[in-house]
């Protein structure tokens, strides 16, 4: 445990490149590994979300497999947030919606459960939402309350998971002076990460990234990026991104959405150099042009 | 240009005007209370019970009515923050916001509002005929209960409602249950339920109305619930109406000591509330 945290303590610019890619060092000390191979796969098959009258998720299918990347693009208001939030079934709270075809998890359909499976399946799915949303209390609370909500209450353990995934986060440095100031008066950028750190600490089976980096600089968008490619040997990754040069560097898998439809998914390789349809085409054309 | 600033100038000396008009206001009110109280005020006046005779000018103080009232207001601030909380959290994390149910209660809750404090009395004094109670300590908290609980619950509804959505997806996100989010929702609203004691606290401990067919009036300190109770509003009412000036001038020392009580009721309510709104979220 010691030589995790010396490790991360050096300064930012020693310890970017090779601390960051160890694997061991970004999961809490504690952690223990209960998940097999391909145990967190999802499977979408002819997804429906309307919302009121409108039809804002159409007939989608696809798949996210395990321990990937795979990035979302597409232009805004296409559906990006809304898939999301029906992974998680944050979806539910939106007045006026009805969501229909299936969801599976490890197999199982998610779109009909209830209840209890809802609150598992939140913690599973660690949806960072688009909007940084600091809770109302100080840096360090935030951080440790997913893990409290979760039965976590040891102090001293409580202390070292939130150390850990700020330092994860890139945050650390910033913060470690004033854990106990309230976090809303963290600048947006230190939000962002301050919301990532916090659903780390939860230690989802996916991570559902809505724009994680929008907010930040490029040097600590390229640590989040170095962050979730270490990651990805345990999580499944779902990212959200406008920069289609960020889905460029760590997407394995690409889906691009247009009008609430998938037009194209599949390996980054094949989307991004040979993509089969129009509309793709004029979309990536962006990066090359 | 010019034009422009001579209409500030004028617009921020008519908002000066108006606040220093409603700041004289209630310099005039504490100077007349101060200046008529003071003369009968004593340490008698807040550490006894009325004496013999004290109705026309003699020994004694009106401890009892100070300790009704605190009990009085005490209990029910207390039993009305236990009522209303619910009754917000329900309406705004249960419910959703076209939900008809929340519109029909908050249409209700309304009207409880706008009922004055005599009806509330009423109310209190035909419901204990049927039970065959006497005015009692118990009757009067039961009716500051009910008359407070409208303000609770609109004056926290009003914060709830301006209650960030994000915060609880944020929190349903970590896997959280809407009653785990109850901390989180408590901590943002906190100030809200600061200012709403206030404000009930402040009508509560003024009213006079819905306490005297209810809690009564005695000179001595209640030891239980089913004996009557003293309370300032009342003790300022009833010397107020003698004609003796010696007794009128205790009303207005009684209601010094009232004012005082709200003052430094309102001062603490400024500093708790500070205090709690230190991690809210604009
Ligand atoms: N609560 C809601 N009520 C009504 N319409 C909604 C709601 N939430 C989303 N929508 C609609 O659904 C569509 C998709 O929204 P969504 O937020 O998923 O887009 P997005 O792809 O994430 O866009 P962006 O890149 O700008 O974040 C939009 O047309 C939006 O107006
Ligand atoms: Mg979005």
């Amino acid at each position: 445990m010691k030589h995790l945290f010396t490790a991360m303590s050096l300064p930012a610019e020693e310890r970017k490149p090779a601390a960051v890619g160890k694997l061991v060092t970004m999961f809490r000390p504690d952690h223990k590994f209960e998940r097999g191979e391909g145990e967190s796969e999802l499977v979408v098959e002819n997804l429906n979300v309307h919302i009121k009258q409108q039809h804002i998720l159409k007939e989608i299918s696809l798949t996210i497999p395990d321990k990937k990347i795979t990035c979302i693009i597409g232009p805004s208001g296409c559906g990006k947030s809304t898939l999301l939030k029906t992974f998680n079934r944050l979806i539910d709270s939106v007045e006026g919606v009805r969501v229909s075809g299936r969801v599976l998890l490890n197999g199982e359909d998610i779109v009909g459960s209830g209840g209890a499976e809802i609150i598992n399946l939140r913690r599973k799915m660690g949806l960072i939402s688009q909007k940084p949303c600091p809770l109302p209390m100080s840096i360090f609370d935030n951080v440790a309350y997913g893990c409290r909500v979760h039965g976590i209450r040891n102090r001293r353990k409580l202390r070292m998971i939130v150390r850990h995934y700020l330092e994860a986060a890139g945050l650390w440095e910033e913060v470690k002076e004033r854990l106990n100031t309230p976090a809303a008066r963290l600048s947006i950028g230190q939000q962002q990460r301050l919301c990532l750190a916090r659903s780390l600490a939860v230690e989802p089976h996916f991570i559902l990234a809505d724009e994680a980096t929008s907010a930040l600089d490029p040097i600590s968008s390229k640590t989040i990026e170095e962050l979730f490619i270490a990651l990805k040997q345990h999580y499944s990754i779902v990212m959200v991104t406008h920069t289609l040069r960020q889905a460029l560097r760590v997407a394995d898998h690409v889906v691009f959405m247009y009008l609430g439809q998938v037009i194209e998914a599949g390996p980054a390789d094949q989307v991004f150099n040979n993509p089969t349809n129009k509309l793709t085409q004029k979309y990536l054309s962006g990066i090359f042009s | 240009m010019k034009l422009k600033f001579a209409e500030e100038r004028l617009f921020k000396i008519l908002m000066m005007g108006a606040t220093l008009t409603v700041l004289a206001f209630v310099g005039s009110i504490i100077y007349s209370i101060l200046s008529k109280g003071w003369s009968a005020m004593s340490w008698d006046m807040i550490l006894k019970v009325p004496g013999g005779g004290f109705y026309v000018g003699k020994e004694g103080g009106f401890l009892n009515a100070i300790v009704g009232s605190i009990y009085v207001v005490g209990a029910s601030a207390l039993l009305g923050l236990l009522i209303s909380i619910p009754v917000v959290f329900y309406l705004n994390i249960y419910l959703r916001r076209e939900s008809r149910l929340a519109y029909v209660a908050r249409i209700a809750y309304d009207v409880l509002f706008g009922i004055p404090s005599i009806v509330y009395g009423a109310f209190g004094f035909t419901i204990m005929i049927y039970f065959g109670l006497k005015t009692s300590l118990l009757g009067g908290i039961i009716v500051i209960t009910l008359l407070i609980i409208p303000i609770f619950i609109r004056s926290m509804d009003e914060v709830a409602r301006q209650f960030p959505r994000e915060i609880l997806d944020a929190t349903y996100s970590l896997g959280a249950t809407r009653l785990e989010t109850i901390r989180v929702v408590l901590r943002q609203i906190a100030p809200g339920i600061a200012t709403a004691t206030l404000l009930s606290v402040g009508r509560a401990i003024g009213d006079a109305a819905g306490v005297m067919f209810t809690a009564g009036y005695t000179d001595s300190i209640p030891t239980s619930l089913s004996q009557p109770a003293a309370t300032l509003p009342l003790a300022v009412f009833f010397q107020l109406s003698s004609p003796i000036k010696e007794v009128q001038d205790r009303a207005y020392a009684a209601a010094l000591v009232l004012t005082l009580i709200v003052l430094v009721l309102s001062i603490l309510g400024r500093y708790v509330t500070n205090r709690f709104a230190k991690h809210k979220l604009k």
